[in-house]
């Protein structure tokens, strides 16, 4: 189990999609298809839907604010969204949207969760969580 | 979070709808990232392309807007960044019926809360730059990043829903760039070469961004051995806040909180030092040159251009003739000025489209692709050339000159 420093939104589990690499809504998705559709992002070509995104730093503009809440609107959204480091962008779209998201650890997350694991994660309680439920689907 | 008496009411519901929903989404906000409490604010500045928003997000509007006038009043002026259209050129740009009706139903919910639709990210140049210590509540990375960093006000990036629930509490939670103690610079950023066009600034701020990495980090810059003016501050804090995500930086000697280096870092710190010279602007700008010869448009855009570099486009276009699309975006400040002063007559009759209020990457650029066959892209803006790869296109960095000369050249890029 590894614990965030901050979290919101309500407990989802989900295949982890990890990777060492930026998130941000406008810079790296194909939001119409649900895939990661920037040439150089690790994850260039997964689908991003229901999945539980593990990744290093939120990055770019201060669109995914808004776009947080159009992905979930339309159904093509991540399970959840688990960071090293946040900006305050991610924060604010995901309390639009209702989004669960949690951050800010004291290892690199994208290296503890192993890509494809079944992960819970839970921003409910005091500490909030990430937790691989089984290994690799 | 502590809470003000007028915090509270606002959270009781006492002051409408509106000011309970913006207190509560400020207060989930304020308690992820440690504010302690809340922080008037002067302005807000509301990113709300409807690319972003979706229908989703412009019904949301569309209900705060229904709201009776006396329960969704704004407390400070909101100004907008730019939208998804110039609406006398979206034809021209292939946009679709679908694109305009959502812009315009956006227009009409902000305009029905009393927002000021100047639809500009570079109201730092043309509309009421903050002044030296002013908290604000910006949107638009580029926006915040000059702010803080070249006026020395106070913003984190506040997105459109937390810009608008500024607008509606006059105020946002104390945390980031607010306080004192996050303003002090975290990485030093020795520059070798000096920048002299405005493709090298952006160049510059997307490699400083690279090695600064994270929203939290406040690169300092030694070396710079001249006054940058503003379009170069403004292409090199664009590129530095999209390539890192970085809010604010520091350039010692130059902007107001770093007249020495002791001003933005503590006698004993020990931060980590890096060293930028002009192989490594070369480099960056090689790396997204591979293979393209030819491109399809030439974009001038993200931010939108100042009357100076309305003046230098005309200038580079003169007896010339675009065989490429050319667009050149501008602020609706800019505009008629450039219409006035006979700008945009010389960069359209050399084949050119002067477009405003919008911004290329905010008007459904992955939709203009698709439509007008566009693929490869020359721009002069590191931000755009980030931001466009997401959306399918391959983009090469040049300078203004260079640019001009593929759009007159059917696309194809000097070597």
């Amino acid at each position: 189990m590894f614990i965030a420093t901050a979290g919101m939104g309500g407990r989802v589990e989900g295949e982890a999609l990890a990777a060492r690499d930026g998130f941000s809504a406008r810079y790296d998705l194909d939001r119409s298809r649900g895939v990661f559709s920037r040439a150089d992002h690790k994850l260039a070509g997964e689908s991003y839907v229901g999945r539980v995104l593990v990744l290093d730093a939120a990055k770019g503009g201060v669109a995914t604010a808004w776009m947080l809440h159009e992905m979930k609107a339309r159904a093509v959204v991540p399970a959840a969204l688990v960071l090293n480091a946040v900006n305050p962008i991610m924060v604010q779209g995901a309390a639009l949207a209702g989004f669960t998201m949690i951050s800010g650890f004291d290892v690199d997350i994208t290296q503890a969760i192993p890509n494809g694991a079944w992960v819970e994660v839970d921003p409910t309680g005091e500490r909030p969580f990430i937790r691989v439920v089984r290994s690799k689907i | 979070m502590k809470l003000a008496d007028e915090e509270e009411a606002m959270r009781a519901g006492e002051c409408g709808p509106a000011a309970q929903w913006a207190i509560e989404h400020q207060i989930a906000v304020g308690r992820y990232l440690g504010a302690l409490d809340f922080v008037p604010v002067t302005q807000a500045h509301i990113m709300a392309d409807t690319e972003s928003l979706g229908a989703a997000g412009v019904q949301w509007l569309e209900r705060m807007a229904a709201l009776p006038p006396d329960q969704r009043r704004l407390r400070i002026p909101a100004i907008t960044d730019p939208r998804g259209t110039d609406f006398a050129a979206a034809h021209r740009l292939k946009q679709q019926p679908w694109m305009l009706d959502l812009e315009r139903r956006a227009i009409a919910a902000f305009e029905a809360l009393g927002v000021l639709m100047t639809n500009t990210c570079i109201n730092y140049q043309t509309i009421m730059p903050p002044v030296f210590g002013e908290h604000v509540a910006y949107g638009d990375t580029g926006v915040v990043i000059y702010s803080n960093s070249v006026c020395g006000a106070r913003s984190n990036f506040e997105g459109g829903p937390s810009a608008l629930s500024a607008a509606v509490t006059g105020r946002t939670p104390r945390y980031g760039y607010h306080l004192d103690e996050r303003r002090a610079a975290t990485l030093v950023v020795d520059v070798g070469f000096t920048p002299r066009a405005l493709d090298e600034w952006g160049a510059l701020g997307a490699i400083v961004g690279r090695l600064a990495g994270d929203y939290w980090q406040v690169p300092a810059l030694v070396g710079v051995d001249r006054v940058p003016g503003s379009d170069e501050m403004k292409h090199f804090g664009a590129a530095l806040a999209s390539y890192g995500s970085v809010a604010l930086f520091h350039m010692v000697g130059i902007t107001p909180e770093a007249r020495r280096e002791a001003d933005i870092m503590a006698a004993n710190a020990t931060l980590p030092r890096h060293e930028v010279g002009e192989a490594d602007i070369r480099a960056f700008a090689a790396s997204y040159r591979r293979d393209i010869d030819r491109v399809d448009l030439v974009v001038f855009s993200a931010p939108q251009l100042s009357l100076v570099e309305m003046q230098q486009v005309a200038g580079l276009l003169e007896g010339r003739r675009a065989t490429v699309p050319l667009l050149v975006v501008t602020s609706p400040q800019v505009k008629p000025d450039a219409d006035r002063m006979g700008l945009t007559a010389r960069i359209e009759a050399a084949g050119g489209s002067v477009l405003s209020g919008m911004c290329f990457y905010q008007s459904y650029a992955r939709e203009m692709a698709e439509a007008n066959g566009w693929q490869r892209l020359a721009t002069n803006s590191a931000k755009l050339v980030n931001i466009l790869g997401g959306y399918g296109y391959r983009s090469a960095l040049l300078s203004m000159e260079a640019c001009v000369d593929a759009a007159c050249r059917d696309g194809l890029i000097a070597s």
